[in-house]
């Protein structure tokens, strides 16, 4: 079964690749999801068992990764058959400059959407970390070319950037690597897989120093694909030029699988005694992401960087529960899937956002709520979750957070932590919520003919003028969201309380 | 057997300085190409045990992509992008030998003072990977061309490669030969982003890539 989780979505891929008429195609990219969804909550009732001489493992924590990656690809390839309606192939204008540019096609678009998602369903499920690189890797590649849906030069500056940038950031965590494997022969006579396991097993026999040095590197490499400051720099770009369907994946699915790494590692330096080591410096890039991310944030003239500046607050939170250790790991797992779904559906929303006011400028828009009644509700929402204010999601694991740092008594730390929520959270208020009300403004000069006259609202797939492929999704997406807030069914809990493990320990 | 060794281990670190000091990118491109043949002999000499199938597929797997395959994609890249030399560098070629001399030194001083596993057959082998990795990172932060970029990262990942080949040899094949695909793929996907960049910008000059910012 962990095969079939892996291989069908690359399967898929090939075919899409090869099947031109759009339709099947289309409901083929929907089919996988749905299979690969099924899988996955499949491997919720029953724990397959580990393939290939334990390589691949489905443990608590990377079964809680994948359901993330799975439910947001599932609800993103939903919202994609809109996407794709919307913006076929075809020469079409620059809303910001007014040239024309064509977007990639279709069959290769979804095929690499679908290597991406088999890759990344590869990161969570490989115990061996020469794999867990290679996989790394492979879906950075796979994205690439993602990021150049829109065949314009600005979108091309952000897939040079990113690829540029992430393949040399995880060139070092191969480096880390073989540091690793430097450090398991010194120690002992004999040869140590670079298992997960067998590493935790002979972790107090590896070589302090060299251990040590893999850590350092193993983070720098994968904290550059996760995003932290100072290494995030090729992040807000790649999310802002990206089509929406891929800028919801990514924050949600690609961001959470290079954090995956970084646990992996942790549990082997906690297991060889030098836990406070690695968590010193997580808790360091963590709240130094934190701070960029709120000095970026203010003020920000585009809302699709805005969210992105938030994803790397959000994983600045990540990285900091991980540093804080203790009761702040079951935070981090919990925030990991709060963070995962709000940012999906924001991204979705401000998708919606874009296709009617052609515009990402967050002081030319106005009066959301007046023109898209539905998205300007659910941006609202959206502002609120990510945020952290109850009752959704959020609010819960930043709190679980925030007690663990004042239980150890790291009174500086919380309080870094807090002026860093604050000032985000008043700088995402002055710009989502201006942009919501008020009279419709920053609309386009067309905008009357385009969509309002357009005589789809008698239609059922349509509900107050937007269309219904479009709001569903994120709506669903906030909703679950909201339940999570409330109440978090046993299974999950147990799940969560499982992978937390993973982050504990002294 | 030890001369044969300290013989490549010289003339790769000759490639190193030759990338550095030459502005003619057709010339890098070739130089990065005898880097890739020379790395894939160094299996052959290096490894501890016998030449078993394993290392020599490995060594002519690597020979093949590092030597033809990336210096081939690469030219097609090159001749696409109608460049020739790598104008106005940020570090003039003068001064990029007189760092590399300087990381030479850096890098041998270093390779002294880790504690290293089974002494290999040549003290000179881990100096030789931390140099070339340090090359490649300099040529990446250092060039203006994203040509010379791409190459710089072929550099990086040829020093962690020569470092993984003296220590971790005992990495299961799959895994070589899976990070050596992931890098071929980095290098195809890069190679075309270079011929779209170069249509869509009539130039590859990354420090003019400068519009997305805050």
């Amino acid at each position: 079964m962990i095969w079939a989780l892996i291989s069908l979505p690359i399967l898929a891929g090939v075919v899409a690749f090869f099947l031109r008429p759009a339709g099947p195609r289309r409901a083929l990219l929907l089919l996988t999801a749905l299979g690969h969804s099924g899988l996955t909550a499949l491997a919720w009732v029953r724990r397959p068992a580990p393939a290939w001489e334990g390589w691949l493992l489905i443990d608590p924590l990377g079964l809680l990764f994948l359901s993330i990656t799975s439910v947001l690809f599932l609800v993103v390839s939903i919202y994609a058959l809109g996407y794709f309606h919307r913006e076929d192939w075809g020469r079409r204008e620059d809303f910001q400059e007014g040239f024309l540019f064509s977007n990639a096609r279709e069959p290769t678009f979804t095929c690499c959407l679908l290597l991406f998602l088999g890759m990344m369903t590869l990161v969570t499920l490989s115990q061996h970390f020469g794999l867990l690189w290679v996989a790394v890797e492979a879906t950075t590649l796979a994205s690439a070319p993602l990021i150049y849906f829109h065949r314009h030069y600005r979108s091309l500056e952000a897939t040079w950037k990113y690829i540029m940038i992430c393949s040399v950031g995880i060139a070092l965590a191969l480096l880390g690597n073989f540091f690793l494997a430097v450090a398991s022969t010194l120690g002992g006579e004999e040869h140590v897989p670079m298992l997960l396991s067998s590493l935790i097993g002979r972790a107090p026999s590896l070589h302090t120093q060299w251990l040590k040095a893999a850590f350092l590197f193993l983070l720098v490499g994968y904290g550059t694909k996760m995003g932290l400051a100072p290494l995030h720099t090729w992040l807000p770009d790649a999310h802002s030029e990206s089509p929406s369907v891929i800028s919801a994946l990514l924050p949600g699915a690609l961001l959470n699988c290079a954090f995956l790494a970084i646990p992996r590692v942790q549990q082997v330096t906690v297991a060889a005694g030098l836990g406070e080591f690695g968590r010193s410096l997580m808790l360091v890039f963590g709240l130094f992401s934190m701070v960029v991310a709120a000095a970026f944030i203010i003020r920000q003239l585009d809302f699709k960087r805005m969210l992105a500046y938030s994803s790397i607050e959000h994983m600045g939170i990540l990285s900091l529960a991980v540093g804080l250790g203790a009761n702040a790991g079951y935070g981090a797992v919990l925030h990991a899937v709060n963070h995962s779904l709000t940012k999906g559906m924001l991204f979705l929303v401000a998708g919606n956002i874009l296709a009617v006011y052609r515009s990402k400028s967050t002081t030319d828009i106005r009066g959301i709520s007046r023109i898209l009644p539905i998205s300007g509700a659910l941006w609202v929402a959206g502002f609120f979750a990510i945020t952290g204010s109850p009752p959704f999601g959020a609010f819960l694991s930043e709190l679980v957070i925030l007690k663990s740092a004042l239980d150890q008594g790291r009174t500086v730390v919380a309080v870094i932590y807090l002026l860093a929520l604050g000032i985000i959270f008043i700088g995402m208020a002055t710009i989502m919520l201006r942009m919501v009300q008020g009279d419709p403004a920053g609309l386009p000069a067309d905008h009357r003919d385009s969509v309002v006259t357009e005589g789809h609202r008698s239609n059922f797939s349509w509900l107050f003028g937007e269309s219904a492929l479009a709001v569903i999704p994120p709506m669903a997406l906030g909703a679950a969201v909201l339940i999570l807030g409330l109440y978090i069914p046993p299974a999950l809990r147990q799940i969560l309380e499982q992978a937390a493990r993973a982050f504990g320990g002294v | 057997m030890e001369l044969w060794i300290d013989c490549l281990i010289v003339l790769l670190i000759l490639t190193n300085l030759k990338l550095i000091s030459s502005s003619r990118l057709s010339a890098c491109i070739r130089v990065v190409a005898i880097q890739g043949v020379l790395l894939g002999l160094v299996p052959l000499l290096v490894g501890s045990g016998d030449l078993t199938f394993r290392v020599i597929l490995l060594s002519i797997v690597t020979m093949v992509v590092k030597g033809i395959v990336f210096p081939w994609l690469l030219l097609k890249a090159l001749r696409s992008a109608n460049v020739r030399r790598e104008m106005e560098p940020f570090v003039g070629y003068t001064t990029s030998l007189l760092v590399g001399v300087g990381l030479l030194a850096l890098a041998i001083w270093m390779g002294r003072q880790l504690p290293l596993p089974a002494p290999s057959k040549s003290p000179l082998v881990v100096p030789l990977a931390l140099f070339t990795i340090m090359i490649g990172l300099f040529a990446i932060v250092s060039r203006r061309k994203a040509l010379t970029q791409v190459l710089g990262y072929l550099v990086m990942e040829n020093g962690i490669y020569a470092f993984g080949l003296a220590f971790a040899h005992q990495e299961p094949l799959l895994v070589e030969l899976g990070t050596l695909l992931d890098v071929f793929m980095a290098v195809f996907i890069m190679g075309i982003t270079i011929f779209q960049i170069n249509r869509e910008f009539d130039h590859i000059d990354t420090d003019r890539l400068s519009l997305l910012k805050d």
